[in-house]
């Protein structure tokens, strides 16, 4: 199996440790990842409300790319770039308007953009095309003794009609669960973290992820696993901020899904990027090894 | 224009112009026009994560727009401090795209000019959109610093250790690398500025459809 992998800006600094463990994982279970050549940022959720057309022109480029390079599948790791490119594939499809528009744009660039290409998330492609199964084949170590808060966040459920539930998506919890890792009860696991937020309006973020985190601790995670470098960020470089501004004490490791994952299929702490991360998973990561 | 406000139906003149430019933006949204079906359930309110912090909350958003008073919409927070979670429109019995509403709204007031002053959304809008067109790439630290020295200078100040240890942790790239097409997107941009139509500053001609709970059908 091969998949274009389209990176994404934030997973080439805040979210190395997701790039490096997202290819260790996939190369562990034997898939390929080829990058997209010469990939631009996808607009986010800014461009969107800056410039219209521009904005779907631009992530369209992407998809252009992809297409040209005769692929069918699109792996987008960062939630903000996943949805802006199925939205773009939407908009695109349902917008006839928009259509014209853009396809005179990227003429401009010398591309054209057919809606031959499909987006995928990297959870979706491992709890569906490879199977919670064959991971559990893989496996090295079992996940026993994690109790681990399954974090979404908002953007890979929604708008768009995804893999899974739009309020309360499954996947992670039962690939974990299988591993032999425990899910804990998270109300919250689709709450927004506040995005950018933190940096417009922190008072309004800090709450947020004061919100994410108590609800963590309280039904006993020992930590959070996501599948977003903005949440990611936000929970943990952050944690102090809210610690001092709501007088709290949480030390909650934040790992990426990718990272725990790959705990299990056995790859080296550097290969996951472990040490990028400010919280290490001392006790848990002690169980995960144990077996 | 006192009489216009008292006469239903009838619009002052900048309020119709706003309003007309608004349902231009929406327009653009595949489902943008479902903002007419509106129940003022307040369900979008109701799910906001953020909504404690608005002034005016979406359902009200909404409301505004019926009752002709765009102006207000734009002078308030509320438009910016969406994050776009999208829990408003995936609960929306009515199938309103509001998140993509609040988009069309923002483009909206920056196309007028109307937006609170020194307001921090916007600027970070203007830094990461220059950043893109520039490399082709968002960068994450150049975005910070641009934003945060028009904004709030102090703040870098205070930032500073984190950086610091993001930077210890590998987690900072220090320089933009510009990708090889970075022609394409600035051809993009070239040709999305000729599609623009101008911006008229004339009355505008409206329909009794686009007006009060005629809007609603």
């Amino acid at each position: 199996m091969e998949y274009l992998y389209y990176p994404g800006c934030s997973l080439e600094s805040s979210g190395r440790a997701y790039d490096e463990s997202l290819r260790a994982v996939f190369s562990a279970l034997g898939v390929r990842l080829k990058e997209l050549p010469d990939w631009n940022c996808c607009g986010a959720t800014i461009y969107m409300s800056v410039a219209e057309a521009a904005s779907v022109a631009i992530s369209a480029r992407n998809l252009a790319i992809a297409e040209r390079n005769g692929c069918r599948d699109v792996v987008a790791p960062c939630s903000a770039c996943y949805t802006v490119l199925l939205k773009t594939n939407r908009f695109l499809k349902e917008g006839r308007d928009l259509k014209t528009k853009v396809d005179r744009l990227l003429s401009q660039a010398g591309l054209s953009y057919n809606l031959t290409v499909n987006v995928r998330h990297p959870l979706d492609v491992l709890v569906n095309d490879i199977g919670v199964e064959v991971i559990a084949l893989s496996a090295k170590h079992s996940l026993e003794g994690i109790h681990f808060a399954p974090y979404y966040g908002c953007q890979i459920v929604r708008p768009e009609r995804g893999f899974d539930d739009s309020e309360f998506p499954v996947a992670m919890d039962r690939l974990f669960e299988r591993l032999g890792a425990k899910p804990v009860y998270f109300p919250l696991k689709t709450r927004c973290c506040g995005g950018m937020l933190m940096t417009t309006f922190p008072e309004v973020a800090l709450h947020l992820v004061d919100e994410l985190l108590g609800c963590s601790v309280e039904n006993g995670a020992s930590c959070i696993v996501t599948t977003c470098p903005m949440c990611q960020v936000n929970l943990e470089a952050y944690q102090k901020r809210v610690n001092m501004e709501f007088r709290r004490n949480y030390r909650v490791p934040v790992l990426f899904f990718t990272q725990l994952l790959g705990m299990a299929l056995g790859c080296s702490d550097a290969a996951l990027g472990l040490e990028r991360n400010f919280e290490p998973l001392a006790q848990a990561a002690g169980a995960g090894r144990r077996s | 224009m006192p009489q216009a406000a008292l006469v239903p139906g009838l619009l002052p003149p900048g309020e119709a112009h706003l309003r007309k430019r608004f349902l231009e933006q929406a327009s653009l949204v595949p489902g943008g026009d479902r903002i007419s079906r509106c129940l003022q359930c307040g369900t979008c309110t109701g799910s906001c994560p953020v909504s404690y912090a608005m002034d005016i909350s979406p359902r009200q958003v909404i409301a505004l727009f019926r009752a002709g008073q765009m102006e207000e919409i734009f002078r308030s927070r509320t438009i910016w401090i969406c994050a776009s979670c999208y829990m408003c429109t995936t609960r929306c019995p009515q199938g309103i795209k509001i998140t993509d509403l609040l988009y069309s709204l923002k483009r909206t007031a920056i196309e007028a000019g109307l937006y609170p002053g020194r307001f921090p959304a916007y600027r970070l809008s203007q830094a990461f959109v220059s950043n893109v067109n520039r490399y082709g790439r968002n960068h994450e630290i150049l975005l910070l610093i641009r934003y945060y020295l028009w904004r709030r200078p102090w703040e870098l100040i205070r930032m500073a250790p984190l950086g610091w240890k993001m930077l210890r942790k590998g987690r900072v790239t220090l320089w933009p690398r510009k990708i090889r097409g970075v022609r394409d997107i600035r051809s993009i941009l070239r040709a999305a500025s000729e599609l623009r139509l101008p911006v008229s500053r004339e009355a505008v001609e409206y329909g009794p459809e686009m007006v009060g709970y005629k809007a609603v059908g």
